[in-house]
């Protein structure tokens, strides 16, 4: 606090400018090589992930960085050796239906906290909030039991139908998106005669169309990645999602220790996820975000 | 509170000023009676998954966990048995609970930390943050399985990369996937690497928020880095740090995937990695008991209680909320 441990930072920051201007250029660069470091240390598993894809077994262990021959046929393998195809299709539609039901349920869920009045708002968003911090391992035998109850095990419904309900987290962020909206939207509908659904429908929900979309991104990678439901409710190969099958390949006969067929299964794994990352940076960003700092 | 009566008295087409009113007031009260059932029919969804998903499976919970109960056969009512048994007799039970609470000593300071870090370093009037920003991030996208799997090979004992330049610099090569001993600190870098960029996406739109003005008037104050990092930049980011912290201890006590690929079902050699959650997850669809997994989801919902409300009651002596002084 003292003015001598900070002599060195900022006193001559006003009475000698070129001083300064020195300091920052040494700094500046130490700072990008720090950076330019740590995003290396960052990006280089993805490197050896995809040059080990692309391995012949004999040369998977050595340290080889750009392998030689390339052998593209590893993926080609993967989907011929094993259900991968089969998997995609799974995940693609379990992660579909999960997606679109829980953005409109949580948007349906949202609205009213939002800009409707009505008895026991604050204690029901209250308690919304709490199942937030509430884990959900509580819940996992009993509501296995549940599904069991209705003959679901080994079908998709365990997996997308929770999402008919919406979700804690969801309904918490479309609702802060829709108190940014105007009231004198809902007032110009509501004088217009339209129901109070109707203006949600075509007034409230396209302008939150944003926070939708985030939320269509994060379930997808939520879904996408899952493994500990499939793994609970899915026990026929046939019916595996990506996430389940990936993981059984560790096991499989006729693929022990085939790293290479592995690692072109996870690169495969990973390509829609990093292709709409890439896509849809901004609304990543904005999601993870607002729930953190808004909140 | 004279409307009702009189409403129908009012001739049809009577524009005065004193019906406009009477009315008004009647289809407003109309009105808000009309908004409640709407914003009711609107929450039901939620209602009826709280219902059936939470509160209705946490009550049959608390049943279970004091039953026998293996699914073919009716649960057999043992009171606290299944407690008993966990807390005194079941080596698994302390095996995981100490690896868990260790993974999670290890794994939220050291993502925090490397998270604030790089966020603070990125505040700065780099060029490219975008650029530098999508880097670091990636590794959080990416999917659980295919992250371990690709960690496995490199943590690989014997031909791993890790283990290769460390023996080509001359040092110790440690059997990160099979040496006990080290099972431990090898998912921490996974996991370090993998969701680090998560918390570092939040601090940087935090930092972003602590106004200008502040830095400005410590710099005509005479403040360094140093002190400008504890006395402004920290106790600003302390909401966040805070948020981060009770969300990334909640996902530590509940990690499941990572070390189930990394290293197998059992947790590995000696069962040195072996968490909680698998280990609850093997109790119930391993060996169908399915009392005895409810008993231990309700201990690990003590534990996870127990840590969140420490968390708030110590927040108290080290989170600002700029808004509480006003």
């Amino acid at each position: 606090m003292s003015s001598r441990e900070t002599t060195v930072g900022a006193q001559p920051a006003v009475r000698y400018p070129h001083d300064r201007g020195r300091r920052i250029t040494v700094g500046r660069m130490t700072q990008y090589a720090v950076l330019t470091l740590l995003s290396i240390t960052f990006l280089l598993p993805f490197y050896w992930l995809v040059a080990t894809s692309l391995k012949t077994p004999a040369q998977i262990f050595t340290s080889e960085w750009i392998p030689d021959p390339i052998r593209f046929r590893n993926y080609l393998d993967v989907f011929e050796q094993t259900d991968f195809l089969r998997w995609t299709v799974n995940t693609a539609f379990v992660t579909t239906l999960a997606m679109i039901a829980v953005a409109l349920s949580s948007a349906v869920v949202a609205y009213p906290f939002a800009k409707l009045n009505f008895p026991f708002k604050r204690p029901l968003f209250a308690l919304v909030l709490a199942t937030m911090m509430l884990p959900g391992v509580v819940m996992m035998v009993p509501v296995f039991l549940i599904w069991r109850q209705f003959g679901a095990i080994n079908s998709y419904y365990p997996l997308w139908v929770p999402n008919l309900f919406g979700s804690a987290f969801y309904i918490f962020m479309l609702r802060q998106f829709f108190l940014t909206i105007p009231n004198d939207l809902k007032e110009a509908g509501l004088v217009d005669g339209a129901s109070h659904f109707r203006i949600f429908w075509s007034i409230m929900l396209p302008l939150v169309r944003p926070a939708i979309v985030t939320v269509l991104l994060f379930e997808f990678v939520a879904k996408w990645d899952d493994y500990l439901t499939p793994l609970i409710y899915l026990n026929d190969p046939n019916k595996y999602t990506l996430a389940v099958g990936l993981a059984s390949f560790l096991r499989a006969p006729g693929l022990e220790s085939r790293w290479d067929l592995w690692m072109a299964g996870s690169v495969l794994v990973m390509i829609p996820v990093l292709v709409l990352f890439f896509v849809a940076q901004r609304h990543f960003i904005e999601g993870i975000s607002a729930g953190a700092v808004k909140g | 509170m004279r409307l009702p009566g009189r409403r129908p008295d009012v001739p049809d087409g009577g524009a005065t000023v004193a019906t406009a009113t009477r009315s008004g007031s009647a289809r407003s009260t109309n009105m808000a009676r009309n908004e409640s059932i709407a914003a009711l029919l609107f929450i039901t969804p939620w209602i009826i998954g709280f219902l059936v998903f939470t509160l209705g499976p946490a009550l049959a919970s608390v049943y279970f966990s004091l039953t026998n109960y293996n699914v073919l056969e009716p649960a057999q009512w043992t009171g606290f048995d299944n407690y008993v048994e966990i807390l005194t007799q079941d080596d698994l039970f302390r095996k995981s609970l100490i690896n868990t609470a260790y993974y999670t000593v290890i794994y939220v300071p050291l993502h925090i930390i490397s998270a604030l870090a790089v966020a603070m370093l990125l505040n700065t009037k780099v060029r490219g943050i975008p650029f530098w920003r999508t880097f670091f991030y990636l590794p959080s996208v990416t999917p659980v399985v295919a992250m371990a799997i690709l960690w496995k090979f490199i943590l690989n004992p014997q031909g791993g990369i890790l283990n290769q330049g460390l023996r080509s610099l001359g040092l110790p090569a440690p059997g990160w996937t099979t040496d006990p001993n080290w099972m431990m600190p090898a998912l921490g870098i996974m996991v370090t690497w993998g969701g680090a960029g998560n918390a570092m996406i939040i601090y940087l739109a935090g930092l972003k928020n602590i106004p200008i003005e502040l830095y400005e008037s410590a710099d005509i104050d005479g403040a360094g880095w140093w002190s400008r990092t504890f006395h402004i930049t920290l106790p600003m980011l302390s909401p966040v740090l805070f948020f981060t912290t009770v969300v990334g201890i909640v996902a530590a006590l509940q990690t499941f995937a990572q070390s189930r690929v990394l290293f197998d079902e059992e947790g590995g050699n000696a069962n040195a990695a072996l968490l909680y959650l698998m280990y609850l997850f093997n109790t119930a669809f391993s060996y169908f008991r399915m009392g005895y997994a409810s008993a231990l989801a309700w201990i690990l919902f003590v534990v996870i209680i127990a840590f969140t409300v420490f968390q708030f009651w110590l927040s108290k002596r080290w989170v600002y909320y700029e808004g509480e002084s006003k």
